[in-house]
């Protein structure tokens, strides 16, 4: 694809954020729609990531959203013209405490309440569902069928594909150094590759987006931190056959149709210090191969004799209430931020979309006006319950 | 030298190289063809680690040594693109499978 020096609308970042913004951009009728990326799409948290997808959450708004991803996962294949390896056999959340047992019958309380069926299981309904599974110490098991997960890469070239069929112009070693403005308004980005004339930018930079938006002068508080995750060789399928995961201790594992038994978990499980706040760097570690094949064995004894094949790292692009940051800069007009808060998997195809809706008719089919970053002068925080 | 008196020389005109080639399974690991490589590299997945998000390509138990040369050079033959300028992906740990239970922390426990 050639370089064109102005557009209508310049999308920064080539992850699911991004491409699914670009998407529905050029779908809802935007004409001259770019997307630049730094590396390759797929290369930051998108392809690095479990891919899963769950409408399971702990505050309203996160679930009607969520069950608003799980419509849309469901009918992506088909609406983008290639496979993205959906499989849905739920979340099965474990407890291993009394109290996470509360806090799950008031999640499955507000999830029925707006028209998700989740449910407690008993033990046996959990061993039937994952007959490896290692009961020892668990307190109770809910689950919600539809919530499941997708291949990562796939899905985020679904969307490139379909993005280049809708006309979208996609530049990859493409890296965004500064942004041209006029009093209070974007009217450019500058690159490694040469200059792009705009009056609309959206910031779907990930772990890097608070990094970009500073380019522009803006503070909004985004960084990144870096979790580590394994996939085994491919075995039989059924050796875990849902999606299991459980906030304290917390890990999750899951195995993909193909067979690979994928697992992760969060930094403080196997750092012994402190990530730092803004960890940029890539990298595996022992401490985690270590910690996460004990666990992982630990949960599915069956797991103890299938081999690891490859560690790796991804960025999650945090926010303070690790919550979305979505929506037009007050003192920039013109520069969007399309950031997920770590779920930008799920979420990304339903915010592209949104984000495509606000700039393109103005208002929006889904409520996301909550998620504008303002909210932290104000020292409003997004409460949900159910994050990792 | 002596001729050979078969048709096996004109036969052997005949073999459509190309073709031939489109079959092969170049990732044993994954079992992707030389076909489905051809077919994305014109799409812009010039890269290892695009084919590999793609396809899978290098993500088997041998992680590319299998497959990852050969790639490489079907990459740089359809682009033009030396060998050495592209860019050639990223090998992961651990370098050899390993069973799961050989890694993981002794205690047996969730900390
Ligand atoms: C191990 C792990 C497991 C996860 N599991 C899940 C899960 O199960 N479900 C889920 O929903 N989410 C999960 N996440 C979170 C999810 O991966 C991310 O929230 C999501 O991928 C973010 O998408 P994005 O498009 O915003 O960012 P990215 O995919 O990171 O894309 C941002 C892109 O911007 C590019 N970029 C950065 N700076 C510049 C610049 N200056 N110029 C041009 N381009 C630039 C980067 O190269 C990158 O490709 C997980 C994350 C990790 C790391
Ligand atoms: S041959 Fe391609 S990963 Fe082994």
């Amino acid at each position: 694809m050639s370089w064109q020096k102005t557009a209508d609308a310049v999308v920064i970042g080539g992850g699911m954020m991004g491409m699914a913004t670009a998407y529905y951009l050029a779908k809802l009728g935007m004409k001259d729609v770019v997307l630049l990326e730094k590396n390759t799409v797929a290369s930051g948290a998108t392809g690095r990531c479990a891919a899963a997808f769950r409408s399971t959450w702990g505050g309203e708004l996160n679930i009607i959203l969520g069950k608003a991803c799980i419509d849309k996962y469901e009918k992506l294949s088909e609406e983008l013209g290639m496979d993205i390896g959906l499989y849905q056999n739920g979340y099965l959340f474990i407890a291993y405490s009394d109290e996470q047992v509360e806090n799950f019958k008031k999640c499955i309380k507000l999830q029925n309440s707006l028209g998700v069926p989740s449910r407690m299981l008993s033990h046996d309904e959990a061993k039937e569902l994952c007959p490896g599974i290692n009961l020892n110490g668990t307190k109770g098991f809910y689950w919600h069928k539809r919530d499941g997960h997708a291949d990562p890469m796939l899905t985020n070239f679904a969307h490139q594909e379909a993005a280049k069929r809708e006309g979208v112009n996609i530049q990859k070693f493409t890296d965004v150094t500064g942004f041209k403005m006029t009093e209070g308004a974007v009217k450019g980005v500058c690159t490694n590759k040469g200059d792009i004339d705009t009056n609309i930018v959206i910031n779907a930079a990930g772990a890097w987006a608070g990094r970009v938006a500073a380019l522009a002068g803006l503070s909004i508080p985004v960084h990144g931190e870096r979790h580590e995750i394994l996939a085994t060789e491919p075995v039989e399928f059924g050796v875990c056959p849902t999606f299991l995961m459980s906030y304290d201790p917390d890990f999750y594992m899951q195995q993909r149709p193909h067979g690979s038994i994928i697992a992760g978990c969060g930094p403080s499980r196997y750092r012994k210090e402190a990530a730092p706040f803004n960890d940029y760097e890539m990298g595996d570690c022992w401490n985690f191969l270590e910690h996460m094949t004990g666990v992982m064995n630990k949960v599915l004894p069956r797991t103890k004799g299938i081999r690891v094949v490859r560690q790796w790292s991804g960025m999650y692009d945090i926010t303070p209430d690790m919550q979305p940051v979505i929506g037009e800069a007050e003192e920039m007009k013109g520069f969007w931020m399309n950031v997920s808060g770590s779920r930008g998997f799920m979420f990304g195809p339903v915010a592209g979309e949104m984000v495509a809706e606000q700039i393109i008719l103005g208002k929006t089919s889904l409520p996301i006006e909550k998620f504008h970053w303002s909210r932290y002068a104000r020292g409003e925080f997004l409460v949900d319950t159910a994050i990792a | 030298m002596s001729e050979c008196n078969c048709s096996c020389d004109e036969n052997f005109k005949e073999l459509d190289f190309e073709k031939m080639e489109d079959d092969i399974i170049v990732c044993r690991c994954e079992e992707i063809t030389m076909k489905e490589i051809r077919e994305w590299i014109p799409k812009g997945y010039d890269t290892f680690d695009e084919l590999k998000r793609l396809l899978r390509v290098g993500m088997g138990p041998c992680q590319g040594r299998g497959c990852r040369d050969i790639i490489l050079r079907e990459i740089s033959k359809m682009t033009g693109v030396p060998v050495c300028d592209i860019p050639s992906g990223t090998i992961r740990p651990p370098v050899k499978p390993i069973k799961s239970s050989l890694t993981a922390s002794k205690g047996g426990e969730y900390e």
